[in-house]
């Protein structure tokens, strides 16, 4: 199940990559380059815009041309750099194998990676080290692209976008970066304080709203969440904002009240913009192991979620449970997070996020 | 997920009953199993070797373990060394010689350390100790304000602190503060940071340069994955941690995190968080983390829990029933009442070894579901509650409406009933409140209903 769907589409790629994969180091930076290029034609009118704040020096080309040279710097001491012309043997499958699980891929999805390389090496389609990390980067690039990621924009109204998450993933956080994006392209935003639970939520909102300088919309702490939904749909139909972003408490997804909640609070923007949420997008912490399957699945089952969010991937950890996810669940990842500061909200690159998870 | 989990574990187990003696050979299944389990339960590969390594040099050894199949050795051995590994009994906050005692919380961005530092705050307080909190959190929008908040709530003094002053004035002033003021504790709040930002890492080593630290706790989401290991081993040699704290395990993760962090800096879990509110602190029992990481279940707690709440001749009384297996509606009813005294009953059913696995998220039953349930069985007569296999359809429908439910809750309840009394069947011939009678339980004792219960 996990490779078929893309089995022909990945040999194709396979293929490819494998004959132009003889610099890498300079490569990466061409294919990033080119992915961003085509990112930039080929996406949505929003992530068209987004391409607008890319150019300012202090916004997000700076920023990505960071994240690029930092993952370039860790790929040095990489497990490619070792990778040499060199067959490929059991020691060196075994320790694909616990690069893969510590860069939280888990169990399953690191082993159908290794049955993937054993079953092209029978095949004579791979022979060396350098090689075998060639395809296994394609294969897990090919797996998280899903095509182009733009996030939907409404018809006509506002462009409703509702975050979710377990508590401290950066929901929060995100929102306040992505409405400094969305303000640099010129749009009205308006943001809805749906976190009327958590101790100053509504003022840490409040901060980052101010310091973008967007509107938001909040009501007094325990207030009814979606009450709060409700009046920013109907002020954002009313004021004719072009976006508005929904923050919500932080909730673990094994608790049903918190997650009916949620629901509800979906229902309550339908109830005066019918399309909406036009995306709902879970916020994943980079540093979560295995248990962001069962967020995912969670989530999933109580809103229609329509793609993730990566957070906190400037630090160490690698994300890869999200491999596993995005094949599953069919969830594109839009954006990535790799800072506290405003502009550390970069648009996802399959191929970067590929290379960075061997280093 | 999980439930995969626990089928595979339970199957490595099943493999080794019919074998005579651990050897080598006959245990390198099982040993893959528990491999594969802790691995999903996303316990660091490096600390998952080290601990095969040491289960299997006990389980060749020649130790004598009594009546024991060689299945239940292992199964033993692997629990032990798990609990073993997780640091012995239980450790308390230290307290220094001269008050106050000055607690630091540190952490990643959003692991939870400021509902945490107010949860300890209260905890302390509630046991007769003069508590000052303080922020130093000069970053994170709205931060201090938020400590803050959690403060004023539990009526707990908190330094004024401001995101205009530094981490360092903030620790030194405050903990001026607690001496003026003969304060038995100062919690002092920091903002998350990333092991690798010199920086910040700084900032907390002059903190430690400055005050006299009694506990740095380490704060880790139970959810963390594999870099566990790196970023907890950063800040214990850049801060020598002299504990951590497990957040958020009220969720579904197996917390193997708590493993790799103990395994790598040799320091204990103090406490665990398991709610949002501040009471929900608590502290922690290496036995009871070994069995959630081995899907087992927390039998030791669910049996603690239940004597704290239930009053204990109520509780004889049902447990004469249970074991007599004649627990009716109408004793169920009556428990409604106790088990709602002891909170989330989706939580203690996760306590239940070879339950918890099972539970499917969102089970839990709020409170006013319990009294519907409580509702519908008012609407039974007598006779139904003694024997709810004779509500037929019409029955059901009568019932439905005289507690003003739908047919679908009574069956809910029927059911769910029917499981309960099957589940509670078996926890009662475990019998025991130790934990070794609990262990032997789930070894299989006479009835038990552990991995090899029914094989
Ligand atoms: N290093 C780093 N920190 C981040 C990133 N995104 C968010 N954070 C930090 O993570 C912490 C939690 O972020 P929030 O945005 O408050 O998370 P949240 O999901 O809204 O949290 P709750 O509302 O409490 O559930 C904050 O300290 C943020 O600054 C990121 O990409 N990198
Ligand atoms: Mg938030």
């Amino acid at each position: 199940m996990f490779f078929n769907k893309k089995k022909r589409e990945d040999k194709k790629r396979l293929a490819a990559e494998i004959r132009q994969s003889k610099d890498k180091a300079t490569g990466l930076a061409q294919e990033f380059e080119a992915k961003r290029q085509e990112l930039a034609q080929n996406q949505g009118p929003l992530s068209k815009e987004l391409k607008g704040t890319q150019s300012t020096p202090t916004g997000l080309l700076a920023g990505l041309k960071k994240g690029l040279a930092k993952t370039r710097s860790i790929f040095s001491g990489s497990i490619l750099a070792l990778a040499s012309g060199e067959l490929v043997d059991n020691e060196f499958l075994e320790e694909l194998e616990e690069r893969l699980l510590s860069a939280d891929l888990g169990v399953a999805t690191s082993l159908k990676v290794i049955d993937h390389l054993k079953g092209q090496l029978k095949l004579g389609q791979i022979k060396t080290q350098a090689e075998a990390i060639t395809s296994l980067k394609a294969l897990v690039a090919g797996i998280l692209d899903l095509g182009d990621p733009h996030l939907p924009l409404a018809q006509s109204g506002p462009t409703v976008y509702l975050f979710v998450g377990v508590n401290g993933v950066g929901k929060t956080t995100s929102i306040g970066k992505l409405a400094a994006q969305l303000k640099g392209q010129g749009k009205k935003v308006l943001v809805a304080a749906g976190d009327t639970f958590r101790a100053a939520a509504i003022e840490q909102l409040a901060h980052w709203c101010e310091k973008v300088g967007v509107d938001c919309l909040a009501k007094p702490q325990n207030s009814d969440p979606s009450a709060v939904l409700y009046e920013a749909a109907q002020k954002a139909q009313n004021e004719g904002y072009d976006v508005l972003l929904c923050d919500t408490s932080g909730r673990l997804h094994n608790k049903k009240n918190l997650m009916d909640e949620l629901a509800k609070m979906e229902r309550s923007l339908q109830k005066v913009l019918p399309e909406a949420p036009h995306a709902a997008l879970l916020v994943l912490d980079a540093n979560t192991g295995q248990n962001a399957i069962m967020q995912a699945k969670e989530f999933r089952e109580v809103v229609a979620l329509t793609g993730l969010v990566v957070t906190k991937l400037d630090g160490t950890a690698k994300g890869g449970v999200i491999i596993g996810i995005v094949n599953e669940f069919e969830l594109p990842v839009y954006f990535i997070g790799v800072g506290e500061r405003v502009e550390d909200l970069q648009p996802f690159v399959p191929h970067l996020f590929a290379e960075s998870l061997l280093s | 997920m999980f439930d995969a989990l626990t089928q595979k574990f339970n199957d490595a187990f099943k493999k080794l009953t019919n074998k005579g003696v651990l050897t080598q050979s006959n245990i390198q299944a099982s040993l893959k199993e528990v491999k594969m389990a802790l691995l999903e339960a996303d316990v660091n590969y490096r600390v998952v070797g080290a601990f095969l390594r040491s289960v299997q040099k006990r389980a060749l050894g020649k130790e004598v373990m009594g009546s024991l199949s060689p299945a239940q050795q292992f199964i033993k051995i692997v629990s032990d060394e798990l609990t073993q590994m997780m640091g012995g009994s239980n450790h308390g906050l230290l307290r220094s010689p001269s008050s106050p005692t000055v607690v630091m919380m540190v952490g990643l961005q959003g692991s939870g350390k400021t509902t945490t530092a107010a949860k300890l705050a209260r905890m302390l307080k509630k046991d007769g100790k003069k508590v000052l909190l303080a922020s130093a959190d000069i970053y994170r929008p709205a931060a201090i304000e938020q400590l803050k908040v959690l403060a004023k709530d539990l009526e707990i003094d908190c330094f004024d602190s401001n995101p205009q002053m530094t981490a360092e004035g903030i620790a030194q002033l405050a903990k001026e503060q607690a001496s003026r003021g003969l304060f038995d504790y100062l919690i002092l709040d920091t903002a998350g940071r990333l092991q690798i930002d010199e920086e910040l890492m700084n900032e907390l080593g002059h903190i430690k340069g400055l005050i006299d630290l009694t506990e740095i706790l380490f704060v880790a989401d139970a959810m963390t994955g594999q870099e566990a290991v790196n970023v907890a081993s950063s800040f214990h040699e850049k801060l020598g941690i002299t504990g951590f704290i497990l957040t958020k395990m009220d969720g579904d993760a197996r917390g193997g995190a708590a493993l790799s962090i103990r395994a790598i800096t040799g320091q204990p879990v103090k406490f665990i968080g398991v709610g949002e509110k501040s009471d929900q602190l608590e502290p922690f029992y290496p036995d009871r983390i070994a069995s959630r990481i081995l899907g087992m279940g927390d039998l030791v707690g669910l049996i603690e829990k239940a004597q704290q709440h239930i009053n204990l001749a109520d509780a004889k009384k049902m447990e004469q029933k249970l074991r007599q297996n004649d627990f009716t509606l109408t004793d169920f009813r009556e428990q409604l009442h106790q088990i709602k005294k002891m909170g989330n009953i989706g939580d203690l059913m996760k306590m239940i070894p070879g339950v918890g696995a099972k539970m499917p998220a969102g089970q839990e039953v709020d409170t006013g579901q319990l009294s519907r349930v409580e509702a519908i069985i008012d609407s039974m007569t007598l006779a139904e509650r003694e024997n709810p296999g004779t509500i037929n359809g019409s029955r059901k429908l009568r019932v439905a409406k005289g507690s003003g439910t739908d047919v679908s809750d009574v069956n809910r309840l029927l059911k769910n009933f029917a499981q309960m009394k099957k589940m509670m069947k078996k926890f009662s011939s475990m019998g025991g409140k130790k934990s070794m009678r609990a262990m032997q339980g789930m070894m299989g004792g006479p009835g038990g209903f552990g991995p090899f219960g029914g094989a």
